[in-house]
């Protein structure tokens, strides 16, 4: 195993509870400190809530599984913080391209434009991942990593959740506010709920592996139908930092895992695909099948389930571990504005709203893809591999090759936060949409639109050439969980340029109009007319205070 | 409100009947469901209506299981 990365040891230490025999108590306790724990935990922690994050382990993933973070995913991990990493090590790429049998028959960009901070996608080891957001998490002081710490029970009251952790140093009990279970598809906390899903299980087997090697390819996700190497399955190649390369191979129903996955087996076939003299290591060696399936509910009284405790999905699309991002994204600005008093319990009830369609369309999504691959009938074959044929030459069907419809973010269509369009307005950035970036002009030279939002509300006003300023006595009416953004097409006199048009273009910008983005940078509201009325309104709703015409 | 046509609209059934055969002319089984495969899914986009095409498969379906034996 040539494994470059070497794990970090982060210390057990014994908690107050252990050291004064007592019962600890905290606003919210997160389990399980994989990327989606650790986003969630830094997120509240950076809103002022204290935090305990508890994870069973030592040290960072062991293996490199989740290793495909989406352009929306970067953006978050930038907000908090843990950004820098990710653009000096990760591997971008933006192309994929398929093959049928020996014949390239498709190729697609994910990001066609420029003017974006972050490309569509960065590969990088889980271990790094996870690395950069402990970084990130230990500069937060009122955030509380323990280490070594299972949590064994689960005992859930109408006003706290008593948790039971166990550590070298003996068993304590923690009442937490709320608990977010972050603990992974064999979650604790969902078992101990008796919690089951529901959804699907796929019979055919993969072999995922990591090999290292000095190789030509390009940073692109290449995919096989068919290929020559592989017959009559499928094989996919992607690229990691530190010359190590991703290879899935699809094996049929009946590959025995045990001896599939053996490495004395697993070497040939990797010398099948990249050439019998060709130099690689073997560094990690996985047979899964999958499931796409998910909980009937994500919260249960004051525990919420996020990532893959909560749904799981085929790897087709990265859809699991960025879907899981988008969950923490959504819920900690939530949970935050109700423990800071800024927003009543009903607000909490839109995570489920919201999340579960996002899980659904990322269920559907991933189901598709390896139906896609994995024909259940000759017949069902018969038309997959038509398509497959009928690619090379029609643009019809190059459009249904399916391997894996590749993880945007959710459009939250039809929550109960958004408050509907006031005048007519083009483009995706329609309320529930997470805000697209784009380059914008600030005094001290260029930066990103993503980056000009605060962690609260933000008011996006566009002023147009007259540059006139924003409407009479706006300013001084505004709550003060909202912050103004003012942007003209030339920067100054407190306003953001847009010095290339790429705002206002993916914004339908008119002078006037004005945007509501909520904290986790998704658009609440937008209208061609602001007025007080309306600005408070949206604000209410998108707080929770919509009431029963939500 | 049905959207699938199906009057019959052709004027010459027979050479239409042919043409079909003929187009399975000399090919080994295997090539022949590709050939019906590929037919379906060119026909299917110059359609380009999916309510239509969902139409079609479940009458089509229907169709299918009526002459099973124990229907």
């Amino acid at each position: 195993m040539a494994q470059v990365y070497e794990h970090p040891i982060f210390p057990f230490t014994a908690p107050p509870e252990l050291l004064e025999g007592r019962v600890g108590a905290a606003p919210v306790c997160v389990v399980g400190a994989g990327p989606v724990g650790l986003a969630i935990a830094i997120d509240l922690a950076a809103r002022g809530v204290q935090v305990v994050l508890v994870d069973d382990d030592e040290t960072v993933s062991h293996g490199s599984r989740l290793i495909c973070i989406s352009k929306r995913t970067l953006e978050i991990f930038d907000r908090l913080g843990a950004g820098a990493g990710f653009a000096e090590k990760g591997v971008v790429w933006n192309k994929g391209r398929l093959f049928f049998g020996e014949d390239e028959v498709y190729s697609f960009d994910l990001l066609k434009e420029d003017g974006h901070q972050w490309p569509a996608f960065v590969n990088i080891q889980q271990y790094y991942a996870e690395d950069f957001l402990v970084r990130a998490a230990e500069r937060l002081p009122n955030l509380n990593i323990r280490w070594k710490s299972a949590v064994v029970g689960v005992e859930p009251s109408s006003d706290h959740v008593r948790l039971t952790v166990e550590t070298p140093e003996g068993r304590y009990d923690l009442d937490a506010d709320y608990v977010v279970a972050c603990d992974g598809a064999s979650s604790f906390v969902r078992r101990t709920l008796g919690l089951e899903f529901e959804g699907r299980a796929f019979q055919d087997r993969f072999l995922i592996t990591d090999v290292t090697m000095q190789a030509e390819f390009p940073s692109e996700r290449w995919f096989w139908f068919e290929p020559p190497f592989h017959e009559g399955q499928s094989a996919l190649l992607h690229k990691q930092p530190d010359s190590v390369w991703r290879i899935d191979l699809q094996l049929d129903q009946s590959a025995d895992p045990e001896v599939e996955g053996r490495e004395e087996n697993v070497r040939p076939r990797i010398e099948r695909m990249l050439g019998a003299d060709a130099a690689f290591e073997i560094d990690w060696i996985s047979l899964y099948t999958f499931r796409c399936r998910r909980l009937q509910r994500f919260t249960e009284g004051r525990i919420f389930f996020a990532g893959d405790s909560a749904h799981q999905v085929s790897p087709f699309g990265a859809r699991g571990g960025n879907g899981g991002v988008q969950d923490a994204d959504n819920l900690a600005w939530k949970l935050a504005a109700v423990l800071n008093g800024d927003a009543p319990d009903a607000l909490l009830a839109s995570y489920d709203a919201e999340r579960i369609p996002a899980s659904d369309e990322n269920i559907l999504n991933s189901s598709r893809s390896t139906d896609f691959m994995t024909p259940k009938s000759q017949a069902v074959r018969d038309i997959r591999d038509a398509v497959l044929a009928l690619a090379r030459d029609h643009g019809f069907a190059r459009r249904m090759v399916n391997s894996g419809r590749l993880s945007v973010p959710a459009v939250l269509d039809g929550s109960p936060l958004n408050t509907p369009d006031v005048g007519a307005f083009n483009g995706p950035m329609r309320p529930g949409a997470a805000a697209l970036d784009a380059p914008v002009v600030t005094a001290d030279g260029t930066g990103w639109l993503l980056h000009q939002f605060s962690g609260d509300f933000t008011v996006l006003i566009y002023l147009g050439e007259a540059n006139d300023g924003p409407p009479d006595g706006w300013l001084s009416t505004l709550p003060a969980m909202v912050n103004t953004l003012v942007i003209a097409p030339i920067s100054g006199a407190g306003a953001l340029g847009d010095a290339e048009g790429q705002l206002r273009e993916r914004y339908d910008l008119k002078p006037g109009t004005v945007y509501l983005i909520r904290p986790d940078q998704h658009v609440a509201a937008r209208t061609r007319v602001f007025s007080n009325v309306w600005l408070e309104g949206a604000l209410a709703r998108a707080l929770g205070n919509g009431g029963e015409t939500a | 409100m049905s959207a699938l046509v199906t009057d019959d609209q052709i004027a010459a059934p027979d050479d239409l009947y042919q043409a079909l055969v003929d187009a399975h002319e000399g090919l080994a089984d295997a090539e022949s469901r590709q050939m019906n495969a590929r037919l379906i899914l060119l026909l299917a986009n110059h359609v380009g209506d999916l309510a239509v095409l969902q139409e079609a498969a479940a009458m089509v379906r229907a169709s299918v299981l009526r002459d099973r034996p124990d229907a």
